[in-house]
């Protein structure tokens, strides 16, 4: 099963190097990684995606609990949450095919940020499912390139992630 | 030398990053740092000179130092301290560091580095020490800023010997060790980012109890986290109280006594019958600070299918340990010393006691098991059993030793045939299964404990791995007993190729030994080899009677003996090898 891990960590070095390091050296997946400071500056916040049966994830909890850079682990699906990813995609974008690619963009509510007359850069953001539809929809050969942020994610009303 | 403690600071007045080293291992009351000099240490190297409140112990290859400091930690209960230089002087400390790590020792390990300005460079014995030792310690740090040099020395004595204690490295750039700050050494830190649970639920001990005391078929399984936890007194009342069976793992033993009629012998792959079968048969299993590894249950899905109806309790200071081999049906998160008593205070107040006719055919169901004998061995031989010296051993030192040793079957069969009644006397690397930590360890433990007796059980492989450590026990005259069971193979590695790959001893066999009594004259020490089994007693009383002199007693032992029972690789425990079934 999927699960999104929030993970409030030391601001200090190394502590980056600590949690990935714990995945590959016990086996554990990473589909998606992102890691940026909070408002506290002492801190940074690291959202994790991974895969695993219940006893797995359980593991991983306790393991990342047990780093001494680790203030604090919340599985965010465990309750309900907002998840989202960004997304940078550049694809050719040149005669018919460019209005058609606009069109495209617009119904996933993307947005064009750098044009050239063969190319278009769009913006999206979303859950990974909605990233993973766009790029479907999307004729493969025209992908030049995308660049994934991974996901964030937030718990819903009241529930925050803090010390 | 007389140790004394450092004299008062004048207001306003520095030290160096080196002084400051020296003043903070003072403050922690270390009285040992085991080490090896180099470039980028030379600075604390000069303070040590200068001061007399710590000694320094010069060891022959950094890993000796960090198994000395590891194996004086053992005995103790105190925390290890090493010192090494930059480069290769961790690398040659990894070994040590990783085994501590495994058996969750408390260590501060401080090492060396380049100066600040070069790190990154690829600078003259430089590496990432940080990210070298990082999957091997429970937490490291690289001090860049001498004013934080003593904080992170005490955050670091602070993780090494809390909650599951374990290694942790402090690398000090060659700089800061010789820049000035001012100094204070916190009495007590506290980090946001870590606070052990001590104290276990009192819902769930209650339901453990519950459950205990009701139990038809109890056991209760006792690991190294009962040593360390220093809760071998709480274990013993339990288990008294209750009547129930009781087994120690190999890191376990001592925490229960092993001359007891209510303990059945260690357990695991070279575990007594009676023991894997109670652990097997079992419907309430009650496991203390012990962690449900490969070598002890075998194949968990054996373990679990063999017996589903079986419930499990499980204490341990740390959680990850909890339902992560097995499935643990009453999971209680604390320092075993804490939920023991709590445990015990809760009996004392519940009436309820255990169902005497059913522990009365529990135990004759263990009796049958016991009958198998299955340690035995031919006491007639011609040739020297190695089993047979550790029974000596045993008589000759009372059993009031502190056995170290070092990896394969001579250390399954110390754990075997040496009855340990007391805790912190058996020390062996069981975690990472290191060759070499015999003799390094019992330098540790004789420079804890100078009037005790310390034998080092070994064999002719593992003890060229740290042979080098011979001379500084010459140093510092650590007349330390070496029981050598001489077999001329890696006794456990044949072992091995006798039974899973037909017989063809793969580079197992150790050809051209030295003359061990040679060496150990070499070294200026006492070497004997005994090959005759009518003199292994009269060996052993001559080399203990040598008080002040290390003696190398080199055993010529039975080249073919195996160590029995044997629960092969990836088998479930119940489907133990035993000696007349081959």
């Amino acid at each position: 099963m999927r699960h999104i891990l929030s993970i409030l960590v030391e601001n200090e070095a190394g502590a980056l190097s600590r949690v990935a390091g714990l995945f590959s050296a016990r086996g554990y997946n990473i589909e998606t990684l992102t890691v940026a400071p909070t408002e506290d500056t002492t801190m940074s916040r690291m959202t994790i995606v991974t895969t695993g049966s219940d006893e797995i994830v359980e593991q991983i909890t306790k393991q990342l609990n047990k780093l001494v850079d680790v203030v604090k682990v919340v599985d965010l699906s465990e309750g309900k949450h907002i998840e989202r990813e960004l997304m940078l995609v550049k694809v050719r974008a040149a005669g018919k095919d460019r209005e058609e690619l606009k069109r495209v963009a617009d119904i996933f509510r993307g947005r064009i940020i750098d044009v050239t007359d063969k190319s278009y850069t769009i913006e999206l953001t979303g859950t990974t499912e909605k990233l993973d539809a766009f790029l479907e929809a999307l004729d493969r050969s025209a992908i030049l390139e995308t660049v994934r942020t991974g996901v964030s994610g937030i718990g819903r009303g009241e529930w925050v992630l803090k010390v | 030398m007389e140790l004394k403690p450092p004299p008062a600071l004048a207001p306003g007045e520095t030290l160096t990053g080196a002084e400051i080293v020296m003043r903070s291992l003072a403050a922690e009351g270390v009285e040992f740092v085991f080490g090896y000099p180099g470039g980028a240490v030379l600075h604390i190297y000069d303070a040590f000179f200068k001061q007399k409140a710590v000694k320094h112990i010069l060891v022959r290859h950094e890993q000796g130092a960090i198994h000395a400091a590891d194996g004086y930690a053992r005995a103790t209960g105190k925390c290890g301290v090493a010192l090494v230089t930059s480069g290769p002087g961790v690398t040659n400390a990894i070994t040590g560091i990783a085994t501590a790590y495994m058996d969750s020792i408390p260590m501060v390990v401080l090492t060396g580095q380049v100066p600040t300005r070069a790190i990154g460079e690829d600078a003259f014995q430089e590496c990432d020490t940080v990210g070298i030792t990082r999957p091997a310690v429970k937490h490291n740090f690289l001090v860049r800023d001498v004013a934080q040099l003593a904080i992170t020395i005490k955050k670091a004595f602070h993780i090494a010997t809390t909650g599951r204690p374990g290694p942790v490295v402090v690398d000090i750039p060659k700089d800061v060790s010789n820049l000035p700050a001012p100094f204070h050494y916190p009495d007590k830190i506290s980090l946001r980012s870590y606070s052990p649970v001590m104290k276990g639920h009192g819902g769930q001990i209650k339901k453990a109890l519950q459950l205990l005391v009701e139990a038809k078929r109890p056991m209760i399984y006792v690991g190294g986290g009962a040593i360390l936890g220093n809760a071998s007194a709480e274990v013993t009342e339990l288990v008294r109280t209750l009547g129930y069976p009781v087994t120690n793992t190999l890191m376990g033993l001592g925490s229960y006594p092993g001359t007891d009629k209510l303990f059945v012998g260690m357990l695991g792959m070279h575990g007594t019958v009676e023991a894997n079968m109670a652990m097997q048969n079992s419907d309430v299993l009650l496991a203390v600070g012990a962690r449900f590894d490969d070598r002890v249950i075998g194949n968990p899905a054996h373990f679990a299918a063999g017996n589903p109806t079986r419930k499990i309790i499980h204490i341990d200071v740390d959680p990850s340990s909890i339902s992560k081999r097995v499935r643990v049906d009453i999971p209680i998160v604390g320092g075993v010393k804490e939920v023991l008593t709590e445990m015990l205070t809760q009996l004392r107040a519940n009436p309820q006691r255990p169902d005497e006719a059913a522990l009365a055919a529990w135990w004759a169901q263990i009796a049958t098991w016991r009958a198998k004998d299955c340690l035995k061995y031919d006491r007639a031989a011609k040739i020297i059993k190695p089993q047979a010296v550790i029974e000596k051993l045993y008589e000759i030192t009372k059993g009031e030793a502190y056995i170290t040793s070092d990896v394969g079957q001579h250390q399954m069969w110390a754990a075997q045939f040496y009855k340990f009644d007391k805790p912190r006397r058996w020390i062996n690397s069981g975690g990472l299964g290191t060759m070499g930590v015999g003799l390094p360890y019992a330098m540790g433990v004789k420079l804890a404990y100078p009037d005790a007796e310390v034998a080092c059980v070994t064999g002719e492989a593992s003890i060229q791995m740290c042979i080098q450590e011979l001379s500084t026990c010459k140093q510092y005259k650590l007349p330390v007993k070496i029981v050598n069971l001489n077999n001329r193979y890696m006794g456990m590695v044949r072992q091995w190729q006798e039974f899973f790959h037909g017989n063809r001893y793969a580079e197992s066999y150790m050809d051209a030994l030295p003359d061990f009594v040679k060496l150990a004259e070499a070294y200026g020490h006492v070497g004997m080899r005994i090959d005759d089994p009518s003199d292994v007693e009269g060996a052993l009383r001559e080399a203990f009677k040598m008080k002040d002199r290390l003696v190398f007693m080199d055993f010529i032992t039975d080249q073919t003996e195996n160590v029995f029972p044997m629960v092969p690789g990836g088998k479930g425990m119940s489907e133990m090898i035993l000696s007349e079934e081959l």
